[in-house]
């Protein structure tokens, strides 16, 4: 029965991680013991210290590496790197922070970040920011590497920035101008209409690209604390304001591409490329899937418009990573060392040597590895007031996949979205936790 | 491998009652012995992998399925009553749906693809020229994994550049892969179920194909020719005769079609993960337990309904397999 769900798989796989989990602690117990062995606070002599990682890709591997050398030229402590699979890390989160985890890990900002810093599974990292400046982030980075107790529980690595891409030729031959209020907007997707452009492109067979949508029409519309608020389920999912943003929605869903669901954002980005399609709310990742250099060196990006005057354009979706301290390796003082190592330009300068597909977050690092358009999106980051880290990340993960994808998708080709029934979901969904 | 186990109860009796040479009943006991430890290892270590594999997971699916847990702490582990049952026939959209799409997908498959495939059998087995080549071309699709097939066709769906509409944009260019008029196979709720039902036809023709063929050739042509000599004309014959003589590769037939259209899953999850009018009742598990979207209580509910439901045709599967074995 090839991979074939049976009804017992997933617990057995559960099971089995568990069992791993259980061995990885026991092996990694001595080690551990003599890591923390009598400090307190981030003052300990040790000179060791284990780092988990996800960034499994080569690319990305060969980045924090290269970081990971660099800290221990300079420190002369030794650093254990334990990679695992992207999407194995990322699932088995839970079960290894619980179990024996290693003292540094790779994470990415929003709900789950403050989730574990809640449960009080990972350290603070005030005395890590104090080293590294505060001011040498922007404040949206700064915003997102904190808690709900207004302690810094995260160091930022990179992050890339949420934007409308187009084509800067297509904009100059027909005249367009880049709009910045709702109202230019709509006005600029009439008139691609009537010139036969799809003026939104849009993909969401895969589901996650509409989250994007909706993340900025509801910063724009009510507000980046709303936001925030209405992801971690304190605000209600059946209220005027979420009815409000589905209502703006609604009014643009007409020059979106009709064939949305059938569509995945790689077969889009070609739409734009062959100027088939006007604009494209996407990740700047979207650049990647063009392969043509004149067509790539043509692209530019403009930030989502504001619909709402008091909230303008201060809120940037951007979705950072990073790394955190298991609450056992905020006691080991080479552990702190080697984050605070990660946050510096140095230390950064190195990873985008290795991997230059990302911006780096510490203002002072040396960002002249970016092409124009990167350059642009590095100061757009760096303007931010809040930044969001997208839906799939801000919000519990399984009300994200399991119950926004399938309302977004029936919003997209109805035009309905059932705030009653959605909040009734979150409600139980959130319990669970 | 049967006269073992009968000389091992045996054994003790005679050498009790009769008496035999002490050198026989040695070579007896030391058979036994060496025969318990092999028996013992072959049926011992099955049974532990099927508790620990799938007893244990199952009940502690079902356990987990009247609970609320968010995967940290076992302590965190509440219990929900009934509340995750509640909440997937109630308030989760997605269920209904699955539950239609999955009798769909059986219906599908019992109207359409396995009459195909008997059909098909039927035909190849007239010893048509190039008969080998037929069969070799429909069964190809068999040895596929489903998740190749679901991605076979999604190049051929794809609306943007996919082989279908770009043979209907050679005829009508306003159709044409990529542009707007052409056709949403995988996106539009109304189609992209059947294009995956197409989908899974392609590969389920395939294998009852070879299932009836095999069937064809096991009834005795002797009953064929003397339904003739008693003047049935072919129809009759088929129907009539040879059909009810396959009996057991009917059964299995149902069965098969069965099962494939309760574990359905890889090529809706190819095409979108189960969304957006493709839901069906494993993708809804899969979606619920692993990965990002892990809701443990609600996921284990979905996969005990899921239990339940594919428990019949097992149940009835087991009954005709064991009964059969008890009347030769």
């Amino acid at each position: 029965m090839p991979a074939t769900p049976t009804p017992f798989t997933p617990t057995r796989r559960t099971v089995l991680k568990g069992a791993a989990v259980g061995a990885a602690g026991v092996a990694g117990l001595p080690l551990l013991a003599a890591c923390t062995g009598g400090s307190s606070g981030g003052g300990s002599s040790s000179k060791s210290t284990t780092l988990g990682s996800s960034a499994s890709d080569p690319v990305p591997k060969a980045g924090v590496a290269a970081m990971v050398n660099g800290f221990e030229k300079k420190s002369g402590d030794t650093v254990t790197i334990n990679t695992k699979s992207h999407n194995d890390f990322q699932n088995a989160i839970n079960s290894y922070l619980q179990g024996s985890p290693d003292d540094a890990f790779t994470w990415f900002a929003g709900y789950r970040m403050r989730y574990y810093a809640a449960k009080g599974l990972v350290a603070p990292l005030d005395d890590v920011w104090d080293k590294l400046g505060a001011d040498n982030f922007g404040k949206g980075i700064q915003q997102a590497s904190t808690g709900e107790d207004g302690k810094k529980y995260f160091v930022p690595n990179y992050n890339y920035p949420w934007a409308f891409f187009y084509r800067k030729s297509l904009f100059q031959s027909k005249g367009y101008q880049v709009p910045t209020t709702w109202d230019d907007f709509t006005a600029l997707c009439a008139q691609m209409k009537k010139d036969g452009l799809i003026p939104i492109a849009f993909g969401d067979k895969d589901g996650w690209p509409a989250m994007g949508t909706f993340d900025y029409l509801n910063m724009r519309l009510n507000g980046y604390q709303f936001h925030i608020d209405l992801m971690a389920h304190k605000e209600s999912w059946n209220s005027k304001q979420v009815a409000t943003v589905f209502d703006t929605w609604k009014s643009v869903l007409q020059y979106q591409d009709p064939q949305a669901l059938g569509l995945t954002w790689q077969e889009v980005a070609q739409k734009i490329a062959t100027q088939k399609a006007g604009m494209f709310l996407l990740g700047s990742f979207v650049t990647q899937q063009i392969t043509d250099p004149k067509v790539k060196a043509d692209m530019d990006f403009f930030e989502f418009p504001t619909v709402v005057e008091a909230n303008g354009q201060d809120a940037l979706e951007a979705p950072i990573d990073g790394f955190m301290l298991s609450k056992k390796g905020g006691d080991n003082g080479a552990a702190n060392d080697l984050l605070e190592y990660f946050g510096t330009p140095e230390g950064q300068n190195l990873y985008s040597s290795k991997d230059p597909n990302q911006i780096e977050t510490n203002l002072k690092a040396d960002f002249s590895y970016l092409d124009a358009l990167g350059k642009k999106a590095q100061q757009t980051i760096a303007n931010a007031k809040y930044i969001s880290q997208f839906l799939d990340r801000d919000a519990l993960p399984a009300f994200a996949n399991d119950v926004m994808i399938p309302s977004l998708q029936t919003f997209l080709k109805s035009g309905n979205f059932d705030t009653a029934t959605v909040e009734k979901q979150a409600q139980q969904l959130y319990a669970q936790q | 491998m049967s006269d073992n186990p009968t000389s091992v109860t045996v054994a003790p009796q005679t050498s009790q009652s009769l008496a035999p040479p002490a050198k026989r009943r040695r070579r007896l006991q030391r058979l036994t012995k060496r025969d318990k430890i092999v028996l013992g290892f072959m049926v011992g270590i099955p049974v532990l992998v099927e508790l620990v594999l799938i007893w244990l997971p199952t009940v502690a699916s079902v356990g987990l399925s009247f609970t609320k847990w968010n995967g940290l702490a076992l302590g965190d582990i509440k219990s929900n009553g009934v509340g995750n049952y509640s909440y997937i026939f109630q308030n989760y959209p997605p269920f209904w749906p699955a539950v239609r799409h999955n009798i769909l997908w059986l219906l599908f498959l019992a109207v359409i693809a396995t009459p195909l495939g008997l059909l098909i059998a039927v035909l190849l087995d007239q010893r048509i020229r190039g008969s080998r080549i037929y069969q070799t071309v429909f069964f190809v699709p068999v040895m596929l994994s489903l998740a190749l097939v679901g991605i076979i066709w999604e190049l051929m769906y794809s609306p943007a550049q996919g082989f279908l509409d770009s043979v209907i944009g050679l005829f009508d260019h306003s159709k044409d892969a990529g542009q707007p008029g052409a056709i949403d196979w995988l996106g539009d709720p109304n189609i992209n179920i059947w294009a995956a039902l197409i989908a899974a036809t392609w590969k389920h023709v395939g294998y009852i194909m070879i299932l009836y063929l095999a069937g064809l050739k096991g009834v005795d042509p002797a009953l064929k020719e003397a339904a003739a000599i008693d003047g049935a004309n072919e129809r009759q014959i088929f129907f009539r005769v040879v059909f009810p003589a396959m009996r057991p590769i009917n059964i299995v037939v149902v069965v098969v079609t069965i099962i494939e259209s309760l574990r359905a899953f890889d090529i809706v999850w190819i095409f979108n993960k189960g969304t957006n009018g493709l839901e069906l009742m494993s993708a809804l598990v899969v979606q619920n337990l692993i990965g990002e979207g892990q809701a443990i209580g609600i996921g284990s509910a979905l996969a005990v309904v899921l239990l339940v439901v594919s428990l019949v045709p097992i149940v009835i599967y087991l009954t005709r397999t064991f009964g059969k074995d008890k009347q030769p």
